[in-house]
């Protein structure tokens, strides 16, 4: 813009009139009209609203004016180029929402395309499910407590009340060390670690052991050599059956849901006594189907071991059997994956094949 | 055990109609499980038949087969005049003669299996029907032949008559599982107890029969243990009864043949039958001596070191001074281990005419020990093992005399009984103990109403003590709790409230479990799969690692009876059976294959480690237990990596891009940065299974905690693993106990960051964690962090050098850093990196 003329010759200079005013709107409003691109619409801008475009020249004129009329012509060019203006923004705006409207269409992918670049992973659903299990516990104030696998016969025998000539030592179908007077065996069960516990940490003591044990089972559809027990064991004072009752009951409801319900059959466990076999009400048909493939139409699912710990266990390991009493229990976690999940066969769990854990992934 | 149904109802009062089903339910809530229910599973027409004639027909394939006429009386075919033919079947078995009778199954019939029966063409006749064999009707496992009844003594059968119920077929035999302190239930006499118990049936004990007093005559029999084990004498009893004239022709009766059957056992002869039907009913074990062929006196003693016995299952056997023995003559000859088998050279024969049968008492552990030194668990071992009514031996005796006598037209003589026994005292319960230990209220008066329920004697000892005395089936009830047991079981296990306990508040899962969940959470994110292997593995492994003769895991575990004996060893690391289980993968059709295992190794430091034999229930001393402790090998945790085949799937975005070193490396590394340790990383030239020029060192501080990379070519090759597979192994106990630390804050500085990237050429052999290190180092406290971003080996840079081109980035805490204030930092880094790695800058 150029700055007032106050040299102005009011001879020469004549104010521009209405008609010619408005032939410069009405030219620049169609070319702004026309203007089918933003390019196009910066070329009308230059033409119509830019310093050499004839409104902006008559503007300049305004300062030759006799000042009695410069006021006049100052509103009416300045009316004209705000009309001009306006329509080039509107025209601008609308413009560019075409151009942003065409370029998201363009830059369209197709969303269902495979994007997973890396293989997938897994946890093995054992690990998954003897981590519940611990939560379960660890919930309820308990404990967890780990021991070896390769272990003294002592811990896994003796101290648990199977002496060397009691039948059950007998039945266990025990892994020994080599030579066997070596005195080492693989744990036949998570119970060695009851022993360990009660030694290290005395009494009051709660813990659960998720934990690897070893039997010389050929492996087939429903045993391997190598499975995965919990145990649990509290000691305290005035513990009865009914506790131990009671923590199976409300393990059993956490695994299986509100209406989990169990029974207690007597057995015999040389380092608990009284001792139970526990199972579990067939979950799936609640003993409704006599051809139920989970609980073999029983009713009812064996599920674990349990009973209240032998004063002699108590004695092994230097807690006074006369004030502290407690409970113990115990299952495989391979027959709870099985029957929870409906795994039909155990050599699925132990042949280390992939897609049997990438089915569960991270949960179960 | 096993217990046919119509043996149980002679000893408890089953309700009309009782099914197997039911009576096992009744047996489990006392606490014997059923293993099975057996028989029952056949349905006729199952007839007797008799041969009337045969022709003996040779095959083209080398057999011989008869077709037999027979007469199976209103079951013969019926002809269109009204008068009825004989069945004509084919047989294969040549066991018979005309005129016998046998078992025929005809068209319609369901034999165990289920194996349903019809006509059917074969051998160019149409056979209409079977003739059995004992096997074929579930009787046992004797198929050399058909069943002669004349054999079972059913030769006065009718022709026509239903085989069923001759051979009690419809009899249900219930399996029950019994645990090793119930002795007691291996007998139909234990378990009908435990039955009436159950159910308040009436019992009728088999037992209560009047013995004969011992005769001046007796055959002299001398307990001489001179070494008990444990102080307690090996036979405590011994009852000898002589029966005279038995007609060793006289086959057993037919029932007792199909009880032993349906319990399990080959009928044998008359003597032996008896003996083993006398022990399944009461749970004695007896054995039958040819009297002939004894010498007295018998003695009962210990073995002398070097004797011998050949037992009857054919075995010599050379004996142990803990074994107990009988033995006549004085003790110069051994003619039995004591409760485990008899000898060869006194069994009875089918000559003998007069038996001498022995009931005896016999010390459990001794026996145990016996049967589990000659691995000879027998029908009677496992009895005494578990204990044996201390009560019964002279009752046993006369039951089986009887029936010697019964069914073998003998006589009863002489009567021996050495009684030796010491009374066992009574135990003291205190009255409060069964409700503090069960949990629900009883009174003094129903504690002694359980146990007078099981036949226990009980008198008061004072206010709040009980004196018990239990039967003498029962002598696994020796400490107060034994008793508790038996209330609770007559109380009922459902009766038991359910009452949660409250535990002390806990600490949560330790440092190590949580550590532990958090590595194997990153390593499945991380896109790899967990398993778990079995820990077994072959000393060959060691070899197809690449281990060094010295090499420390070469040192491994060995056990004594291995699942397979290529397999005795146990694992010193997890790839050695995680590679396994790559390659089973592979085998399985996947081709990118990711896995991981975290588990324990055993690396014992040590292979003559001995762990101490310590008494059952006594708190070992320090010492002891310390070296039991120190006999436990180590078993660290580790965790494992492999990988084959791609990390990056080929796919619309791109190609594929095969795992490598680095991405072993990346994972062990991952495990580092999950618990916040920092893992340096090192050039490891000769560390098997990896690759010489491939293998990563990991330490912590200076201490071992792995390897990460690619596995050496032959090892690949030696597992027939896929080509290039990669691996790490890391300690994990090792990095979890140096993670955990409480972390300090560091402040977050927002004043601008400078970047100064530079290039620096240095040989090739330099590493550039070097390199990396010292521009740290020479960058100070100003250089917030350094980054490799790329690497350049060629002509520009020349031969045997490489270019590393690093991004600098650079921040003050309190001010904005000028260019020069930058510069002079990135000079100071570029120095250091000279001085110590023979760095220069690229182009200068």
């Amino acid at each position: 813009m150029s700055g007032p003329n106050t040299q102005y010759d009011p001879v020469e200079v004549a104010t521009l009139g209405d008609a010619e005013i408005e032939r410069f709107v009405a030219d620049a409003l169609a070319a702004i009209a026309e203007a089918g691109t933003l390019d196009e619409l910066k070329q009308a801008r230059l033409d119509h609203a830019g310093d050499r475009s004839p409104i902006a020249l008559a503007n300049r004129e305004i300062g030759a004016l006799p000042p009695a009329a410069r006021a006049d012509a100052g509103k009416r060019v300045g009316q004209a180029r705000g009309r001009v203006n306006a329509a080039l923004a509107a025209r601008q705006t609308e413009l560019e929402a075409e151009r942003d409207a065409r370029v998201l269409v363009e830059e369209a992918v197709d969303v269902t395309l495979p994007v997973e670049r890396t293989p997938r992973g897994a946890r093995h659903p054992l690990q998954t499910l003897a981590e519940q299990v611990a939560d379960v516990f660890v919930a309820m104030g308990w404990e967890v407590a780990e021991g070896p696998e390769l272990e003294a016969e002592w811990f896994n025998f003796d101290a648990l009340n199977f002496g060397p000539d009691h039948p059950a030592r007998q039945m266990q179908d025990t892994f020994f060390v080599d030579p066997p007077s070596s005195g080492l065996v693989l744990r036949t069960h998570t119970s060695p670690v009851q022993a360990r516990t009660l030694l290290e940490r005395g009494v009051p003591v709660y813990v659960c052991v998720p934990g690897k044990v070893f039997r010389t089972d050929e492996l087939d559809a429903t045993h391997t050599p190598v499975f995965h027990q919990v145990e649990g064991l509290a000691v305290d004072e005035g513990l009865t059956m009914a506790h131990l009752r009671g923590t199976l009951d409300h393990f059993a409801r956490a695994m299986f849901g509100p209406d989990a319900v169990t029974r207690w059959r007597p057995s015999f466990f040389p380092f608990t006594e009284p001792s139970a076999e526990f199972d579990l009400r067939c979950f799936v048909c609640a003993g409704a189907d006599t051809g139920c493939r989970t609980c073999g139409g029983t009713g009812w699912i064996e599920w674990g071991g349990c009973g209240m710990v032998h004063p002699n266990v108590l004695s092994a390991c230097g807690v006074d059997p006369e004030r502290y009493q407690g409970f113990a229990f115990g299952m495989g976690l391979e027959r709870t994956l099985m029957f929870r999940h409906g795994i039909e066969d155990m050599r699925d769990m132990v042949e280390g094949d992939v897609r049997f854990s990438l089915h569960y992934g991270m949960g179960l | 055990m096993r217990v046919p149904l119509p043996w149980l109802a002679e000893y408890a009062a089953l309700p009309a109609g009782a099914t197997g089903e039911q009576v096992a339910a009744d047996l489990v809530r006392v606490g014997l499980e059923e293993e099975g229910i057996h028989g029952g599973g056949v349905t006729g027409p199952l007839v007797v038949g008799r041969v009337l004639e045969f022709v003996d027909e040779p095959q083209k394939n080398g057999k011989v087969v008869r077709w037999c006429s027979l007469d199976v009386g209103d079951l013969n075919v019926e002809n269109p005049d009204g008068t009825r033919s004989p069945r004509g079947i084919v047989c294969g078995a040549h066991n018979f003669v005309v005129g016998d009778k046998v078992v025929v199954v005809l068209p319609g019939a369901v034999l165990p299996g289920p194996f349903p029966i019809a006509a059917r063409k074969t051998y160019g006749h149409v056979s209409d029907g079977m003739i059995c064999s004992a096997r074929e009707l579930g009787l046992g496992d004797d198929h050399d032949g058909i069943i002669r009844l004349v054999e079972w003594g059913l030769d006065d059968a009718p022709v026509g008559a239903d085989a069923i119920a001759l051979l009690g077929l419809g009899e249900e035999t219930v399996e029950v599982n019994v645990t090793p302190d119930r002795g007691y239930a291996l007998s139909v006499r234990g378990v009908a107890r435990d039955y009436a118990l159950s159910t308040g049936a009436a019992f009728t004990d088999p037992a209560a029969v009047d013995v004969p007093k011992p005769t001046d005559d007796g055959f002299e029999v001398r307990l001489a243990d001179d070494a008990p084990i444990h102080g307690i004498p090996g036979c405590d009893r011994y009852v000898a009864r002589v029966v005279r004239g038995v007609d060793p022709t006289r086959p057993s009766p037919a029932w007792m043949q199909r009880r032993l059957e349906q319990a399990g056992m080959r009928p044998i002869s008359l003597a032996v039958d008896v003996t083993n039907y006398v022990m399944l009913a009461v749970g004695q074990p007896l054995h039958a001596f040819d009297l002939h062929r004894l010498t007295a006196p018998i003695v009962v003693r210990r073995a002398r070191a070097g004797e011998k016995l050949t037992t009857l299952d054919d075995v010599e056997r050379t004996l142990d001074p803990e074994d107990l023995l009988i033995t006549d003559d004085g003790g110069a000859r051994v003619l039995a281990l004591a409760g485990v088998m008899g000898g060869a050279s006194s069994e009875v024969t089918d000559a003998t005419t007069d038996v001498l049968v022995e009931a005896a008492h016999f010390d459990p552990i001794t026996v145990a020990r016996t049967a589990r030194r000659h691995k000879l668990s027998t029908e009677a071992s496992r009895r005494f093992e578990r204990g044996v009514d201390t009560d019964l031996a002279d009752r046993a005796a006369e039951l089986a005399v009887r029936l010697l006598v019964e069914h073998g037209g003998g006589e009863a003589a002489a009567v021996t009984d050495v009684d030796e026994r010491v009374p066992v005292p009574a135990i003291e319960l205190p009255v409060g103990l069964a409700e503090r230990v069960i949990g629900v209220p009883l009174t003094r008066e129903d504690v002694v109403a359980h146990l007078e329920r099981i036949d226990c004697r009980v008198t008061p000892a004072g206010d709040a003590t009980l004196s018990v005395t239990p039967p003498s089936w029962r002598p696994d009830l020796r400490i107060p709790v034994d008793l508790v047991e038996e209330v609770a079981r007559l109380v009922g296990y459902d009766a038991i409230p359910s009452v949660l306990p409250v535990a002390p508040a806990g600490r949560g899962l330790s440092h190590s479990q949580t550590a532990r969940r958090s590595v194997s959470r990153a390593l499945a994110e991380h896109g790899i799969v967990e398993v778990l292997t079995y820990p077994f593995v072959a000393p060959e492994v060691h070899d197809a690692f690449g281990l060094d003769a010295d090499d420390a895991r070469r040192r491994a575990v060995r056990l004594a009876n291995p699942l397979s004996d290529e397999q005795p060893e146990m694992r010193t690391s997890l790839l050695a059976t995680l590679l396994d289980a790559l390659r089973r993968n592979v085998g399985r059709g996947a081709t990118d294959v990711a896995l991981f295992e975290t588990g324990l190794v055993t690396r014992p430091e040590r292979l003559d480690a001995v762990a101490p034999q310590l008494p059952v229930g006594v708190l070992p001393a320090d010492g002891d237990l310390a070296a039991l402790q120190a006999a436990v090998p180590p078993q660290p945790r580790r965790v494992a990596i492999v990988m084959a085949g791609n990390r990056v799937l080929p796919g619309w975005y791109g190609p594929a891009r095969p795992a490598d070193w680095t991405d072993a490396l990346d994972a062990a590394l991952l495990v580092g940065r999950t618990l916040g340790v920092d893992v340096t990383v090192t050039q490891d030239g000769g560390h098997a299974p990896w690759h010489p020029g491939r293998c990563a060192r990991l330490e912590v501080d200076g201490t071992l905690v792995g390897h990460a990379g690619e596995l050496h070519p032959k090892v690949v090759s030696a597992l027939s693993l896929p080509a290039r597979t990669v691996a790490a192994e890391v300690d994990l106990d090792v990095l979890v106990a140096a993670s955990g630390e409480l972390r300090r804050a560091v402040p977050v500085p927002t004043f601008p960051l400078a970047k100064e990237d530079v290039a620096l050429v240095v040989d090739e052999a330099v590493p550039s964690a070097a390199v990396e290190a010292a521009l740290r180092d020479g960058g100070g406290s100003l250089l917030e962090s350094v980054r490799l971003f790329d690497v350049y080996t060629g002509p520009q840079v020349g031969e045997g050098r490489k270019s590393l081109a690093f991004a600098l980035r650079l921040r003050a805490p309190d001010r904005t850093l000028t260019a020069a204030e930058a510069a002079a930092v990135r000079d100071a880094a570029v120095a250091e990196a000279g001085a110590r790695t023979g760095a220069v800058l690229r182009g200068a």
